[in-house]
C-alpha cells in the first residue's frame, strides 16, 4: 500500500529508453501491451520478428537489416557451444554432475565465461583494441607488441593479446572457419579486414587468431560497443552450456572425470 | 611457450601447494592437517590462512572481523542486498541469491573495486611523505580518481569512528599506511571537502598494514557484506511472493521512440 502516492502517482520511476507498458484497466501491475523502441512487442513482432532481430533491438534501439540479422544470426551459431573441453562448460558441467540448480549451471558458465582468457572480457578488450587500433596495421602491431600497462582493478592483468589464442601458435580450423563464412555476410568493415589481415597479425603476435578475437571483429560490424559486446558474448554462449550441464546431470559425477593432484606439501597423516 | 606444450604438461594432473582432500582419510589445508591441526581455528582465522598462507594473531583477526561486522547492513534498498531480497521473493534458493548478491558486489563505485583500487594505490603512496607525497597524490589524480575518498549517497562514513576505536583499542591503528591514508585525506579535503576518507581507504589501510598485498585484499573483500545479504533474503521470503519493491506499469517512466510499426520486410 505504500508504493503510490495518495494521487496514485508512483514516488519513484524507472527512467528507460528501451520498454513502455500500458497496464490493464483496473490493475497497474497487469500488462495489456508493451512496446520494445517502439515496436508492438505482442502486438505486431510477435510471430513476425526472430530472437536475434529481438536481441538486436533490445541494444541497438533499432530493427536490425536483413543483413545484419542474418550476420548476428550466424556468430550466434558459432558461439552457441564451445563444447565440454571450454572452461565455462566444463563449470556448468561441474553444477550438472553435482545436481546444482539451473540457475547456478548457468552462473558457473557467467562466471568463468567472463574472464580474460577465452572469455566475455577478452571480446571486450578486443573490441576496444579495434576501436583504438582502427584498421592500421602499424597500430596492431606496436599495440600487440606493447600492451598498455592498466591501473589496477578487479580485472587481472593482460596476459596475452586479446582476442588471440594464448596456447597456439597457429588459428585453428573452427575459428579459420567461422571468419571465413563471417567475412563475406560483413555489414561493416573489421570482419573483411581481419580476414585479409590474419596472417600479419599471427606473425606479429606470434599466436593464433582466437575465436574472441573473430567475435569481437563481427560484434563490431554489427554496430555494438564493447560494453554490449561483453554482454551478448556472455549470453550467446550460454545454450552449450546448458545443454552440457543438463547431459552431465543426466549421466551422474561417477562418469565425470575427477583429475589428479600432486600435492607439494603433505604434511601426512598425523599420528 | 606460445604452442600447446603448456596444455599438454597441465592435463589430467594439477601441481598443488593449497591442499588437497583425501576423501575417507583426511585433509590437506595449505601445508597442515585441517582436522589434526587447524579445527579449532575460528573461520576468520581459516579464511585469511588459506588467502594469504599466513597466519595471524587473535588481536589481527579481532580486527578483520570488526570489519566486515562494521560494513554489515541489512537494508534492502542497497543493490546488492535488494537482489538478496528479490531473490527471496521471487522464491529462489538463498544460495542462488546471495551467489548474485556477492558477484554483483565486486562493483565499481561500492565494494571489490574501490577495495582493490584503494589498497593498490596506498601500497604505491606508502614510501612517499611530505612534498613527495603531494606530488604523488597529483600525479594519481591526473590519471583519473583516487578511490577511498568521497562516496556515492553521503560524504561522511559512519563507519568510520568505529573501526578506527577498534583498531586503537587493539594497538593496530599506528602503521604506515593508516597513516598515509590519512595524509591523504588531508591533501584531498583541501582540493574538495566531499572527498573525505571512506571505508574502503580504511579498511584498506588496516590491512596493507597486516601485511595484505591487494590481491588478498581483493579476495578478502568478498563477503565484507554477505551478513547483511541472508537477513533481507529471508524476511522478503516470508513476506507475500512479489511484494518487494513492486513496480506498477506507472513505475516505468518511458522516454523512448514512439509506437511505430515493426518492419515486415527489411532492406
Amino acid at each position: 500500500m505504500t508504493a503510490l502516492a495518495p494521487t496514485g502517482a508512483p514516488r519513484e520511476r524507472v527512467r528507460t529508453r528501451i520498454w513502455h507498458e500500458e497496464s490493464e484497466p483496473g490493475n497497474a501491475f497487469a500488462t495489456r501491451s508493451a512496446l520494445c523502441h517502439g515496436y508492438d512487442v505482442y502486438g505486431d513482432m510477435l510471430g513476425q520478428a526472430r530472437w536475434v532481430d529481438m536481441l538486436f533491438l533490445l541494444l541497438r534501439g533499432e530493427a536490425p537489416s536483413a543483413g545484419q540479422a542474418r550476420l548476428l544470426e550466424t556468430l550466434a551459431v558459432a558461439l552457441c557451444n564451445a563444447g565440454p573441453r571450454d572452461a565455462a562448460v566444463h563449470a556448468a558441467m561441474c553444477a550438472g554432475v553435482g545436481g546444482s540448480t539451473a540457475a547456478a549451471a548457468l552462473i558457473a558458465a557467467l562466471s568463468v565465461g567472463a574472464g580474460k582468457a577465452g572469455g566475455a572480457r577478452e571480446v571486450w578488450a578486443a573490441m576496444q583494441q579495434f576501436v583504438d587500433c582502427g584498421r592500421s596495421p602499424a597500430a596492431w602491431e606496436r599495440a600487440l607488441a606493447a600492451p598498455a600497462v592498466e591501473r589496477a582493478g578487479i580485472w587481472p592483468q593482460t596476459e596475452h593479446p586479446p582476442g588471440f589464442d594464448p596456447h597456439a601458435a597457429l588459428t585453428s580450423g573452427i575459428v579459420e572457419r567461422t571468419l571465413q563464412v563471417l567475412a563475406p555476410l560483413s555489414v561493416g568493415l573489421c570482419l573483411p579486414w581481419l580476414l585479409q589481415s590474419r596472417a600479419q597479425l599471427e606473425a606479429a603476435t606470434g599466436r593464433g587468431l582466437a575465436m574472441t578475437g573473430v567475435a569481437a571483429a563481427a560484434l563490431l560490424d554489427l554496430g555494438f560497443t564493447p560494453d554490449q559486446g561483453e554482454m551478448l558474448h556472455l549470453l550467446l554462449r550460454l545454450p552449450g552450456a546448458a545443454a552440457h550441464a543438463l547431459e552431465q546431470k543426466e549421466q551422474g559425477h561417477k562418469s565425470f572425470p575427477f583429475f589428479a593432484l600432486d600435492l607439494q606439501d603433505d604434511p601426512g597423516i598425523a599420528a | 611457450m606460445n604452442g600447446p606444450d603448456v596444455l599438454v604438461d597441465s592435463a589430467d594432473r594439477m601441481r598443488t601447494r593449497v591442499g588437497q582432500a583425501f576423501v575417507g582419510t583426511r585433509a590437506v589445508f595449505r601445508g597442515q592437517d585441517l582436522h589434526a591441526e587447524l579445527r579449532h581455528l575460528d573461520w576468520m582465522a581459516l579464511y585469511v590462512l588459506g588467502i594469504t598462507g599466513r597466519h595471524h594473531t587473535e588481536a589481527q583477526l579481532k580486527l578483520l572481523h570488526a570489519l566486515w561486522v562494521c560494513t554489515s547492513y541489512p537494508d534492502a534498498r542497497i543493490w546488492n542486498n535488494r537482489t538478496a531480497a528479490l531473490a527471496g521473493s521471487a522464491r529462489s534458493t538463498p544460495g542462488l541469491g546471495i551467489a548474485a548478491a556477492l558477484a554483483m558486489s565486486e562493483a565499481t563505485i561500492y565494494g571489490g573495486h574501490p577495495y582493490v583500487s584503494s589498497i593498490d594505490f596506498l601500497i604505491r603512496a606508502q614510501p612517499h611523505g611530505g612534498e613527495a607525497l603531494h606530488a604523488f597524490v597529483e600525479a594519481e589524480l591526473a590519471k583519473g580518481r583516487i578511490y577511498g575518498y568521497g562516496r556515492p549517497i553521503a560524504s561522511v562514513d559512519e563507519r568510520l569512528p568505529w573501526a578506527l576505536g577498534i583498531a586503537a583499542d587493539l594497538q593496530l591503528d599506528g602503521g604506515p599506511h593508516l597513516r598515509i591514508a590519512l595524509e591523504v585525506e588531508r591533501l584531498l579535503v583541501q582540493r574538495s571537502p566531499k572527498l573525505r576518507m571512506n571505508y574502503a581507504a580504511l579498511m584498506s589501510a588496516l590491512c596493507a598494514d597486516l601485511g595484505f598485498s591487494t590481491t588478498e585484499m581483493h579476495h578478502f573483500q568478498v563477503p565484507v557484506f554477505l551478513a547483511g545479504m541472508s537477513p533481507c533474503f529471508i524476511e522478503a521470503a516470508e513476506r507475500a511472493p512479489g511484494t518487494v519493491f513492486p513496480m506498477s506499469c506507472a513505475h516505468i517512466a518511458y522516454e523512448g521512440p514512439a509506437a511505430r510499426r515493426w518492419p515486415t520486410s527489411q532492406p
